[in-house]
């Protein structure tokens, strides 16, 4: 019981450290490097196509179904999104094709 | 500079923002909430871990390490290993929450994918104070993973109906996000560079490990790519 709440505990701490840290170093903006700034910047898209790949990785694209659901669903999502610009829908049509196509395969 | 919109209108504004979290917000913990009590932690184990640690796939991880009781340094090492990439959540954010103000120190600490994810696109509402409303935005998607993993410690695996598959509005957010920010930008090298880094590390280092020689690598490219023009 308490090295349960301890093992809590632990992993709040870390979560707390991994989300804090650049605040805490970087705390003092005319002392935060150039170079951060820029990473800051650009970092939304790489991480949100790193996100996305992650979400993927259990994918086997060797056996069967070969991954078709998911990348078929994901195209879903992208041709959505750039027709309507609509992130809700884009979101609610393709998880609802993939949930369909799971049970198809 | 344009009037705020009352409160009420602020936070009906970053409801709608929250939506397409909510259910995938709702579904997956309510999966971790089934999953934690059939190892044998009741409710109070549910809130307790989606209100302290409050991070989607390292609650999951904590189930085993609760389970086969992990030593204490292994834990935080293994939630260092898997949460490293909220160092780029809070890089990425430094400008927009340096300045929030009393909202600042929850919206730092509630910065999940997810939630990441819908805010990375700076869009804010007219009439919305943007540090309100992010952490507006933060305190529902929070509230909903509360929600979802009690419920599911709640009901067990009695749930009426199968939901199998609804997990991925989790990746299509993502992704539409992605598609989004690459239809609005002009500069297509990050979205590029992450894309790559990721399929080469997960070739490289295989699913389990691939997520810090990643971002070591997203990283190197950026910086080997500065000073370019920004339009």
């Amino acid at each position: 019981m308490m090295h349960s709440i301890l093992l809590i505990v632990m992993m709040s701490a870390a979560t707390v450290l991994m989300r804090f840290l650049p605040f805490l170093i970087f705390e003092d903006e005319n002392h935060t490097p150039q170079f951060v700034i820029r990473l800051g910047r650009e970092l939304p898209s790489a991480v949100i196509a790193m996100l996305v790949v992650y979400c993927l990785k259990d994918v086997s694209v060797l056996s069967y179904p070969y991954g078709l659901p998911e990348f078929l669903a994901l195209g879903a999502v992208i041709g959505l999104q750039s027709w309507k610009r609509n992130s809700l829908l884009s979101i609610l049509g393709g998880t609802l094709i993939y949930m369909i196509l799971i049970r198809l395969f | 500079m344009n009037e705020r919109l009352p409160k009420q209108k602020q936070m009906l504004h970053a409801f709608r923002k929250s939506i397409p979290v909510m259910a995938g917000y709702i579904v997956l913990s309510t999966g971790f909430g089934i999953l934690l009590r059939e190892k044998g932690y009741g409710v109070f184990w549910a809130f307790a871990m989606s209100l302290f640690i409050y991070a989607g796939s390292l609650q999951f991880v904590g189930v085993s390490l609760l389970t086969y009781s992990a030593s204490l340094l292994s834990a935080f090492m293994t939630s260092v290993m898997v949460n490293a990439r909220h160092l780029f959540y809070s890089i990425s954010m430094l400008e927009k929450y340096r300045n929030a103000g009393v909202y600042k120190p929850y919206s730092i600490f509630a910065l999940t994918d997810e939630t990441y994810s819908l805010l990375s696109d700076n869009q804010i509402p007219e009439g919305c104070d943007p540090a309100f409303y992010r952490f507006m935005v933060s305190l529902l998607n929070q509230s909903y993973l509360i929600f979802g993993s009690v419920l599911g410690s709640l009901l067990g695996s009695a749930l009426p109906f199968s939901s199998e598959g609804i997990e991925f509005s989790m990746t299509a957010l993502f992704a539409a996000s992605l598609t989004e920010q690459w239809i609005s930008s002009e500069d297509h090298l990050p979205a590029l560079c992450g894309l790559f880094s990721s399929l080469i590390s997960l070739l490289v280092f295989g699913k389990d490990n691939f997520l810090i020689p990643e971002m070591i690598l997203i990283t190197c490219i950026l910086a080997l790519t500065g000073r370019r023009e920004r339009t």
